[in-house]
């Protein structure tokens, strides 16, 4: 064997070790969690990765137990989430489409204005929406949230959308003007089914929200069988973090399952979506 | 022939709606005469308070009269009410403006001979010629009011002493203060003291964690890119799992796999590590470890993102770049200098100028970790991991110092936003928009 390829047998060697290495490093904590979920016993610690024994308790438990309400919190964070989802997109898509297919006066001002909003920090006006929502006599009720996440929708999502939208040829509604189309019929019939796409990773980001949100949900939602998944998880950790860790594995399982699988399932868009709102054209 | 057209303003400055009645235009008349009489109505028994309620912001607390609780003014109901009329008052008279101009509008058309447009005909010219705005007005709303109005309110408290125990409404009042917060939060030793030490971390928090997700991003897309490497797609996808569960999930369960006392980590470093006299490391219970431990965390997050950006971007660098440095004898390493990194650098830079705008506000990573912790001694209300961010999360919910908050936040914002604002105005979106139609 020549010299150049030794070396470069141990190049690939070395990659090959760091490759294994990092993946076990990425993949280790996730199952772990699923492990611990279906290990006998309440501890967080075992001997062994793979557990000797196996058991579905845990998770019956979540579901069964007066002190977890697991499903009513499941029902309410589907609820919500759907419904902020149907909402956000809607709104989101009317915003992105004005600033990105018409030119009129104070455009330019108003989407500075939107990125400017989307960076203030959140909770500096959480405590305004609170007493906003006290004021209209929604707290405590999935409404509110549901009118605050909705609301907020197109600060996050105008510029990915706008992004995504700036790339579908202006000629394509031009053709259609020609023909007589009218504006909304343009956007129903070309627009709309054209950001498919976009519109797939608007609605996945808008649904997922509520799910992984529990500093405004916790503030919200006072009684305990109105709280979403994310917000019962969060107190199962704090309030008793040691004590019973392979139920908290289980919750996890349970909320992060689907939400991965989505993922996933929907990574291509993700990745469309990252790299398009940053720097288009 | 201008009668019309004076009569028409004149009309439609007395009252909404009058004038496009007198270029009989009735239906859209009507509806404005109805949004003005609603005026009226809500605005003669608004706005008197409001105007008092926001200068005075109350002027007798909650009392206790023969054992009953009396409501008087509550400072800060008073202050959101008026802003929220006065929002209305602004939205008014940009209607009434508008209402005024188009009755303008009309009749110089119909001293034209031009025939008003009839009610439909009105909602078609909307259609075909203010879609856009058409579109924006639901939007614009929400964001009014649940994002505009409470940072506007939340900038108020900051010029206020909003704040436990003196200043806590129903039983005290809240007054303006002026700058004396910003002042406090400066000059003042027990507050610029953790001001300044939780800006440190907060900084050095946000360059350490957007370079080691960055340049780990970088390295790990590399060794999947390199020429020899089989398998792509499955190291992919592996490694691109901590991206895809949920923040708030990987970092609960982190924060268990590094608890000092029943963590696994721990358990397993003693297990096989303390014949050499290795014990735990308190991970989350010292201050240094804490932050080396978010560090790591953080990185196991964020790599994921950045490779899967710069493996994007290194599909799109021209081959012949390559092939040209290769026929100039270039190694590997100046191959990757001299082409792949300037590249890289080139086309993520804005995005990685926002991962490190987003780090600075980055609350997850550190309150669902740490929770801040641990506490600093001469710290208020810190931890040694707290960013800005999470110290302002604990001021408000659990010490009610609302307006230090305030002052906390609007510091953040400058910060996030001179960045934010800067790259944007530097990207060929915004710059060349239309370039690419």
């Amino acid at each position: 064997m020549s010299g150049h390829k030794i070396k470069k047998l141990f190049r690939l060697s070395i990659s090959y070790i760091t490759l294994i290495i990092l993946s076990i490093c990425a993949v280790y904590p996730v199952l772990w969690v699923i492990f611990g979920s279906v290990r006998p016993g309440k501890s967080l610690y075992s001997k062994t990765l793979i557990p000797t024994q196996f058991t579905f308790d845990h998770y019956r438990e979540l579901f069964t137990s007066k002190s977890y309400m697991f499903g009513d919190w499941y029902m309410n964070t589907l609820k919500i989430s759907i419904a902020s989802m149907l909402i956000g997109v809607f709104l989101t898509l009317l915003t992105s489409y004005a600033v990105s297919r018409f030119r009129f006066r104070g455009r330019q001002t108003a989407l500075s204005a939107v990125l400017i909003l989307g960076m203030f920090p959140g909770f500096m006006s959480m405590i305004a929406i609170f007493l906003l929502l006290k004021e209209f006599n929604l707290l405590d009720t999935h409404l509110a949230l549901i009118i605050v996440y909705a609301a907020g929708a197109p600060l996050m999502g105008t510029f990915v959308a706008k992004g995504f939208l700036d790339t579908i040829p202006r000629s394509l509604d031009e053709a259609a003007r020609i023909d007589g189309a009218s504006n909304f019929k343009i956007f129903t019939r070309i627009i709309i089914p054209l950001s498919r796409p976009m519109f797939t990773y608007m609605a996945l980001t808008q649904f997922v929200g509520p799910w992984v949100d529990f500093i405004f949900a916790k503030m919200v939602l006072r009684s305990k069988e109105k709280w979403t998944v994310a917000v019962g998880l969060y107190e199962m950790v704090n309030t008793n973090t040691n004590s019973n860790f392979t139920l908290f594995a289980a919750g996890a399982v349970l909320i992060a399952v689907p939400i991965t699988l989505l993922f996933m399932f929907l990574q291509r868009f993700l990745v469309d979506g990252l790299t398009s709102g940053a720097s288009k054209g | 022939m201008d009668r019309y057209r004076n009569k028409a303003t004149i009309m439609s400055l007395i009252f909404m709606g009058f004038g496009q009645i007198y270029n009989r235009q009735f239906i859209k008349g009507l509806i404005y005469l109805l949004i003005e009489a609603y005026a009226i109505i809500y605005f003669s028994s608004n706005l008197g308070r409001a105007l008092w309620g926001i200068v005075t912001l109350g002027e007798t607390p909650r009392t206790k009269v023969n054992g009953v609780f009396v409501d008087a003014d509550h400072s800060i109901i008073l202050l959101i009410k008026s802003l929220i009329t006065i929002l209305f008052l602004i939205i008014f008279i940009i209607i009434y403006i508008i209402n005024v101009r188009d009755a303008r509008k009309i009749a110089e058309k119909r001293e034209q001979g031009v025939q008003a447009n009839r009610f439909l005909q009105s909602i078609r010219y909307v259609l075909d010629y203010k879609f856009a705005q058409a579109l924006l007005t639901l939007p614009a709303v929400g964001i009014l009011f649940f994002t505009i109005m409470p940072i506007i309110f939340m900038v108020m408290l900051a010029f206020t002493n909003y704040s436990s125990p003196n200043h806590i409404p129903p039983f005290k009042l809240v007054d303006w203060v002026g700058f004396n917060t910003f002042k406090d939060l400066i000059s003042l030793k027990t507050w610029s003291h953790t001001f300044y030490g939780v800006l440190t971390w907060t900084i050095i928090w946000a360059v350490l964690s957007t370079v080691t997700t960055y340049f780990g991003g970088l390295l790990v897309a590399l060794l999947i890119n390199q020429k020899g490497i089989r398998f792509k797609g499955f190291w992919r996808t592996i490694l691109i799992i901590p991206y895809a569960i949920p923040q708030l999930i990987s970092l609960l369960v982190m924060r268990n796999m590094f608890n000092g006392q029943f963590g696994p980590i721990n358990q397993y470093i003693t297990k096989y590590f303390g014949y050499f006299g290795l014990g735990g490391l308190p991970w989350l219970t010292d201050p240094f470890w804490a932050k080396v431990t978010v560090i790591i965390v953080n990185m196991w997050v964020g790599i994921p993102v950045s490779m899967i950006l710069i493996m994007g971007v290194l599909t799109t660098i021209p081959r012949d770049m390559y092939e040209a440095a290769e026929v100039d004898g270039a190694s590997n390493y100046q191959k990757f200098r001299i082409v792949t990194l300037p590249m890289v650098l080139f086309s993520t830079a804005p995005i990685l100028i926002m991962q490190f705008a987003g780090n600075i506000n980055n609350f997850n990573a550190i309150f669902l970790l740490t929770s801040g912790n641990p506490v600093v001694g001469d710290y208020q209300y810190a931890g040694a991991t707290d960013l800005l961010v999470t110290w302002l999360y604990k001021l408000t919910l659990d010490q009610n110092k609302y307006n230090m908050a305030s002052a906390v936040g609007i510091i953040i914002f400058l910060i996030i936003a001179s960045f934010s604002i800067y790259n944007y105005r530097r990207t060929k979106s915004f710059k060349e928009e239309d370039m690419i139609q």
